[in-house]
């Protein structure tokens, strides 16, 4: 109950003429960068992140929680519209989103795929609205070790449960810390790998290589695939979407399914991803006709529509509570909240309670007013992609340079943003994954501290990460994480071993 | 009434051709990547090692924790080579076909020469040169269409960063004359 008052105190922040105009804006704007093809989420998020420097906390979180609310409704539109997944949680919408439009559903299928985000989303927004202070509270009790292996849990399930190849998990993790140890070590003061550059004094800002790595890279991959867009228009009447809520009932199942899937898989970094997949094929395999998906099936857009938006909310929720982002986005959003001088973690909920729950309160407000302005506004947004993307392109540059440049007011990260464009485009082509970097990039000197603090009140063993049942119970599951591709094989073949007996014997 | 009978079309007359020669595999771009972050690692590793990476009396000296990251940076990269190196199948894989890396570069060299000109003429200066260059040269757009786009979306950028939000870009000479 007391969450339900503070979060009543949230909406009295947030109801403001001002905040619901900021509110606004950012859903526009996130609406357009998820449309734009070399545009998404995480990057839409960093570019504009300058525009809010001169705001109060408040007003900035929520207008760039609306940017990300926007864009995950924006993602859909393309998905359904042109078959081209703006982000990869869009592919398995496209399966039977794009069929339904060919079948003249379009309408449907976008109003399918809205209000399944919107209840996903809204299942992981309750989520955080009473699990978030447990947690954090609870994370109020923990020292440096607890800390130290919280992050190290993290950085080992990406790891373990990621599906690239591991040794590029690690490559691209192990990297993304070094490079948040450049410039002046926070502890002893000294500078390590500046390598004599006053550029580097600062160290590098995590969303500079953000907006190179996601930014840049998108375009000259936008600009290497195909371009030429064939799609279907659609308008959204009162009559459609009536229609399609009408029938929401049936799908209960695949609706809370998926939401528990999203919400699972958010909180832990299995990603959206993986949350959208998995939701479409249970949807499928718990169908009674499995036969249809991928032909033009609603049940095929709620599914991965639901799970996909649950997550990328849950992943709000760890960071929030702890300061450990779920996705590359909320690392962003992370990143915003430390340039406002915010430190995100258990204390944020002490400390800056107006914030954080005018925040929780944006996500519910974001989120209504999002379904209702895309409900309303698709043909205005799919026509976007009429506009030729050699007028695009170059737009998203300067967006991305002046991103870049009002971070730090640096000349230099214009052009390290520009080589982390670079290696972000190598690294995508050659399936070195980038959310692990992100994710290392903005944990490092956290981490780090916390891992130094650690050993000097242990005298530098490394026994105070099993010092007590709690900080050994989750470094003990780190390293079963980071093992579990070895110890699931080993599984598998025991399994195997029983399941052969049988037909054996 | 849904109007889903309409249709978008947004045709790319510059799409890359379907059976474009390969110009470098992923193979041979998995094996330069990993030498190179191989050699990141070392430097890096050594930096670290010269700047302290074992323990003094206050604890972990400044160099101990990005050390032994440079340690694991180092056996993956090393492990990476290895695997490209064994991974026959894969190295026939195309990285980039010519006309894919032509329309890379064709983004790709405009942006560098943007951050040059942004150096020296400011940012919306090259902002207005890149976009107007860009929409007439790649796009093939009528030339008064690439110069009023240009300019008012670096007009928008100026009155939205410079004036609305007070985030200072780099300025040049032009912005100078103007008293900004």
């Amino acid at each position: 109950m007391e969450a339900f008052g503070l979060l009543l105190h949230g909406f009295a922040v947030l109801l403001t003429w001002k905040t619901l105009v900021l509110m606004m804006v950012g859903l526009v704007l996130g609406v357009f960068v998820g449309v734009l093809p070399g545009l998404g989420g995480p990057n839409g998020v960093a570019i504009l992140l300058p525009l809010t420097f001169t705001m109060d906390p408040t007003s900035a979180i929520v207008m760039l929680s609306c940017i990300y609310w926007g864009a995950l409704f924006g993602g859909a539109i393309t998905s359904i519209l042109f078959n081209i997944p703006g982000e990869a949680w869009s592919v398995a919408t496209t399966f039977d989103g794009y069929p339904m439009a060919q079948q003249g559903r379009a309408a449907e299928a976008l109003t399918a795929a809205f209000t399944s985000s919107f209840i996903g989303s809204l299942v992981a927004v309750l989520l955080i609205t009473f699990l978030a202070p447990m947690i954090s509270s609870f994370a109020l009790k923990f020292g440096p070790p607890e800390f130290f292996a919280v992050y190290l849990l993290t950085f080992c399930s990406f790891v373990g449960l990621g599906r690239e190849a591991k040794h590029k998990t690690v490559i691209s993790m192990s990297l993304g810390l070094l490079l948040a140890g450049i410039g002046m070590d926070t502890v002893s003061g000294n500078l390590r790998m500046t390598f004599g550059s006053s550029e580097l004094l600062r160290g590098i800002n995590f969303l500079v290589a953000v907006i190179g790595l996601f930014g840049i890279s998108e375009i000259l991959l936008t600009m290497e695939e195909r371009l030429a867009l064939r799609g279907h228009a659609a308008s959204i009447s009162l009559r459609v979407v009536l229609g399609v809520w009408k029938d929401l009932p049936k799908y209960w199942v695949t609706l809370l399914r998926s939401s528990f899937i999203g919400c699972w898989l958010g909180i832990t970094p299995g990603g959206a991803i993986a949350a959208s997949f998995m939701g479409y094929n249970l949807a499928k395999r718990f169908s009674k006709d499995p036969e249809s998906f991928g032909k033009g099936r609603i049940e095929g857009v709620f599914a991965p529509e639901t799970a996909a938006h649950a997550s990328g909310t849950a992943a709000l929720l760890p960071m929030l509570a702890l300061g450990i982002p779920g996705s590359g986005t909320a690392a962003i959003l992370l990143g915003g909240l430390m340039v406002w001088g915010l430190n995100p973690g258990p204390l944020l909920f002490v400390e800056h309670k107006d914030f954080v729950w005018g925040l929780i309160a944006s996500m519910y407000l974001g989120n209504v007013v999002g379904l209702v302005l895309v409900l309303t506004t698709v043909p205005i947004f799919a026509s976007i992609l009429r506009v030729p993307f050699a007028a695009v392109a170059p737009m998203i540059v300067v967006s991305c340079a002046i991103g870049a440049y009002a971070i730090q007011n640096a000349m230099f990260d214009i052009w390290l943003m520009l080589g982390f464009g670079v290696v972000g485009y190598v690294f995508k082509k050659i399936g070195i994954p980038l959310a692990p970097f992100t994710l290392a990039l903005v944990l490092g000197n956290r981490a780090e501290d916390a891992f130094r603090l650690s050993m000097i009140g242990s005298g530098g063993t490394l026994k105070v990460f099993w010092s007590n049942g709690l900080v050994g119970s989750i470094t003990t599951l780190a390293i079963v994480l980071l093992f579990w591709p070895v110890i699931d094989g080993l599984l598998a073949r025991v399994g195997l071993t029983q399941r052969a007996k049988p037909a054996s014997g | 009434m849904s109007q889903t009978d309409l249709e978008i079309v947004v045709d790319d007359p510059t799409a890359p051709e379907e059976d474009s020669p390969s110009v470098v595999s992923s193979g041979t771009i998995e094996i330069f990547v990993c030498i190179l972050l191989f050699a990141l690692a070392a430097t890096l590793g050594y930096d670290n090692w010269r700047t302290g990476a074992s323990w003094d009396s206050t604890g972990p000296e400044p160099g101990y924790f990005p050390f032994y990251l440079s340690v694991i940076l180092g056996g993956g990269s090393l492990y990476g080579l290895i695997a490209a190196l064994v991974a026959h199948r894969k190295a026939a894989e195309t990285f980039v076909t010519r006309a894919q890396a032509r329309r890379v570069m064709a983004v790709f060299v405009p942006t560098l020469l943007f951050c040059l000109v942004t150096q020296f003429l400011g940012l919306y200066v090259a902002s207005f040169l890149l976009i107007a260059s860009f929409m007439r040269v790649i796009g093939k757009i009528a030339p008064w269409k690439s110069l009023l786009t240009a300019f008012v979306f670096t007009a928008i950028m100026f009155v939205t960063f410079d004036i609305a939000f007070d985030v200072i870009m780099p300025k040049g000479p032009l912005e100078a004359a103007f008293g900004h």
